[in-house]
C-alpha cells in the first residue's frame, strides 16, 4: 500500500501543479496573447503585469491593506485563544463540550444574507472601512480554529510541568508566559499558518467590509476585472503575488507544522 | 495526555475573551436575520409581521428543494474524494528531509490562493480553446466544454474543488501519521501484519481525531462554497451548477428579497447545524478513539503470545 501511496502523491503532485504553471504563463504574457491563442510556453514572455502592480498604487497599497487586518486578526486571534486553549486543555467545566462545538458552528453562516447584519453592525459602532472590522469579523472562524489547534498541542503537554512550576515558586502569570507559552512556541507557530490563510483568502466579509480607503488585494482583483474588461494577464499576476506572503509564512513554521499537530490530541 | 482532568467551573474565565470576541460576531448578526426572516420587509422604514410564512414558502419552493439536492450531492462526492485522497498522499510523503519541506510548502499553495482567484485559474485552464486541460482533452479525443455541457460542468468543479483543499486533508492527516509511534509499525512487521492490518490497527486510531476535524471543516465549507462556482461557471449551464449560496444571494442581493432570503439562511444554517451535530456527537466522544487505541494495543499483545 506504500508504494500506491507513493504513485497517488506524484501524480496529485503533478495535478496541484499544472494549474499553478498556468497561472504563471498567464501572468507572463499579455492580455490579448492570452486570449488570443493557445500555448503551453509562452513564446513572447513579459514582466509588463508585474510591473503594472508594483508601479500602480491601488495595488500595492491593496497589499498593504489585506496585510494590515490580516495580522491584526492573527495577533487578536492568538492572544484570545491562548487562555482559552489552556483551560480546555487542563480543566473540565460546565457545559465545554457544548462550548466547543458552538464555537465551530459560527463557521457556518451562510454568508449571502449575513453580510447586511455585519455592515449594519460594524457601522454602527463607528468601525466601517477600518482594518480592525475585518479583523473582528474573521475572528468568527480564526478563533475557533486557533482554540482547536492550541488545545491539541497543549494537551500534549503534561500537567506535571504546570506542577512543576508551582512546587518552584512561580506565581502562575511567570509560569503560563515564561514557561508555557516558550513550550508553546510550535504550536503557536502552526496556529499562525492557519490564522493567515483562512483571513488571507477570505473575500465576502472584506468585501463589504471595506470601503475605499482600506479596500483589499482581493476585493481589488474582483473589480479591476469588472473595470477595464478582465485583464487576466494582471489578474494572474496578482494572483501569483497574493501566494507570497503565504509560502514565508509557511517556510517559517514548516517544521513546526509536522511535529506540531502530533503531540495534541491526534 | 491529561485524561483525568479536574472539574473546575473557573476556567470559564479564560474562555471569556474567546466567548465575547465570537459572540459579539456571531450572535448580533444571526438575530438581526432571525427578525429579517419573520417580516416582510418593503424598504426599511416599511416591513410587517409575517411569522413563519417565508419558512413554510422556502421549504416548498421547488427551486430551493433542487438546489439543495445539488449541494448535499456536491459535498458528498467532494468529501469521498478529498478524504481518501489526502489520506492516500499524506501516506506517500516521506517522514522526513528536504522533500518533505518541500512537498509541504507545495500542498500548502493552493489554500493561499484568494478564492476568486481559485475560481479564475479554473476557468483559463479548463477553458477548451485556450486553457490547458480543456484543449488537453479535446487533444485526447474528448468533446470537453464546461460551459455548455452541464456534466462537464459538474466535473470541473469538483476537480477544482479537489484541486483546492485536499491538501487541507491531507497536511491534517500527515501530521497524525506522525504521531505514530515508529516501535508501532516495527511491532506490527513482527507480527507479520499486512499492509492493510497496518492501515486499520496500527494508523486509522491516530488519524481519528484529526479526521473528524478534516471532515467537519470540508463539510461546513463545500456545504457553503459560493465564490469557486460564481467565478467558474455562474451557476450554469442552465441551473445544473447552483448551489444553496448562489441562489440565495440572488435571492438576497439581485431581487432584495430580504424575508425570504433571511427565512432561507436559517433553514439552511440549521441543516449545516444538523449535520455537524450528528457527525460531532457520532464520532467525538473520548471514549471511542482511547477505546480504538486500547484495542490495538490488546491486538498487538494478543499477538505477541501467539
Amino acid at each position: 500500500m506504500t508504494s500506491v501511496s507513493r504513485w497517488v502523491l506524484v501524480f496529485y503532485c503533478i495535478y496541484l501543479l499544472l494549474p499553478l504553471y498556468w497561472l504563471m504563463t498567464m501572468a507572463l504574457r499579455t492580455n490579448s496573447d492570452i486570449t488570443g491563442k493557445f500555448e503551453v510556453i509562452p513564446s513572447h514572455p513579459t514582466l509588463a503585469n508585474f510591473a503594472e502592480i508594483v508601479s500602480n498604487p491601488v495595488w500595492y497599497q491593496a497589499f498593504g491593506n489585506s496585510l494590515s487586518y490580516v495580522v491584526l486578526n492573527t495577533l487578536i486571534s492568538i492572544c484570545v485563544a491562548l487562555p482559552a486553549a489552556y483551560v480546555f486543555s487542563r480543566y473540565r467545566f460546565l457545559g465545554d463540550r457544548q462550548l466547543f462545538f458552538w464555537l465551530l458552528t459560527n463557521r457556518m453562516a451562510p454568508p449571502a444574507v449575513f453580510l447586511l447584519p455585519f455592515f449594519q453592525l460594524y457601522s454602527s459602532i463607528g468601525l466601517f472601512d477600518t482594518p480592525l472590522a475585518v479583523a473582528l469579523a474573521h475572528c468568527l472562524f480564526t478563533v475557533p480554529l486557533s482554540v482547536w489547534i492550541l488545545e491539541g498541542f497543549m494537551s500534549g503537554v503534561p500537567s506535571e510541568v504546570d506542577e512543576m512550576a508551582k512546587i518552584d515558586g512561580h506565581s502562575f502569570a511567570y509560569f503560563f508566559f515564561r514557561i508555557f507559552i516558550p513550550i508553546n512556541r510550535g504550536a503557536i507557530g502552526v496556529t499562525l499558518f492557519f490564522c493567515f490563510m483562512f483571513s488571507w483568502v477570505e473575500l465576502l466579509l472584506a468585501r463589504t467590509l471595506t470601503g475605499s480607503t482600506t479596500k483589499p488585494i482581493v476585493v481589488v482583483m474582483t473589480r479591476t476585472v469588472s473595470a477595464s474588461g478582465l485583464d487576466w494577464g494582471v489578474l494572474a499576476a496578482a494572483g501569483a503575488l497574493t501566494v507570497v506572503p503565504g509560502i514565508i509564512v509557511v517556510w517559517f513554521v514548516r517544521k513546526h507544522l509536522v511535529k506540531g499537530f502530533a503531540l495534541g490530541r491526534v | 495526555m491529561a485524561i483525568n482532568k479536574p472539574y473546575n467551573n473557573r476556567a470559564w474565565l479564560g474562555v471569556l475573551p474567546v466567548l465575547l470576541i465570537v459572540a459579539f460576531s456571531a450572535v448580533i448578526p444571526l438575530m438581526t436575520v432571525v427578525n429579517y426572516s419573520v417580516q416582510d420587509i418593503l424598504d426599511f422604514n416599511s416591513r410587517f409581521y409575517v411569522g413563519l410564512d417565508w419558512y413554510r414558502e422556502t421549504l416548498q419552493d421547488p427551486r430551493f428543494i433542487e438546489a439543495f439536492g445539488r449541494q448535499v450531492l456536491f459535498s458528498l462526492s467532494v468529501l469521498a474524494i478529498e478524504i481518501p485522497l489526502g489520506i492516500l498522499v499524506a501516506r506517500g510523503l516521506p517522514k522526513s528531509g528536504a522533500w518533505t519541506s518541500v512537498l509541504l510548502i507545495l500542498l500548502a499553495v493552493p489554500l493561499l490562493i484568494p478564492w476568486n482567484v481559485v475560481g479564475t485559474i479554473w476557468q483559463i485552464y479548463a477553458r477548451s480553446d485556450i486553457g490547458l486541460l480543456g484543449v488537453g482533452l479535446n487533444e485526447l479525443g474528448l468533446a470537453f466544454n464546461y460551459t455548455s455541457n452541464p456534466t462537464h460542468a459538474w466535473l470541473t468543479l469538483i476537480a477544482m474543488d479537489v484541486w483546492h483543499w485536499t491538501s487541507l486533508v491531507a497536511l491534517l492527516s500527515f501530521a497524525g501519521l506522525t504521531s505514530v509511534p515508529p516501535a508501532y509499525y516495527q511491532a506490527a512487521e513482527l507480527d507479520g501484519a499486512s499492509k492493510w492490518q497496518v492501515f486499520r490497527y496500527v494508523e486509522m486510531p491516530r488519524l481519528g481525531g484529526v479526521l473528524v476535524i478534516a471532515v467537519l471543516l470540508r463539510l461546513m465549507d463545500s456545504f457553503m462554497i459560493y465564490t469557486e462556482p460564481f467565478v467558474l461557471t455562474g451557476g450554469g449551464p442552465g441551473n445544473a451548477t447552483t448551489f444553496l449560496s448562489q441562489y440565495l444571494a440572488t435571492m438576497a442581493v439581485g431581487q432584495f428579497d430580504l424575508g425570504p432570503a433571511a427565512a432561507f439562511s436559517v433553514i439552511y444554517f440549521l441543516f449545516i447545524l444538523l449535520f455537524c451535530w450528528i457527525f460531532y456527537n457520532s464520532v467525538m466522544t473520548d471514549e471511542t478513539v482511547e477505546d480504538a487505541v486500547e484495542n490495538t494495543a490488546n491486538n498487538n499483545e494478543a499477538r505477541h503470545h501467539d
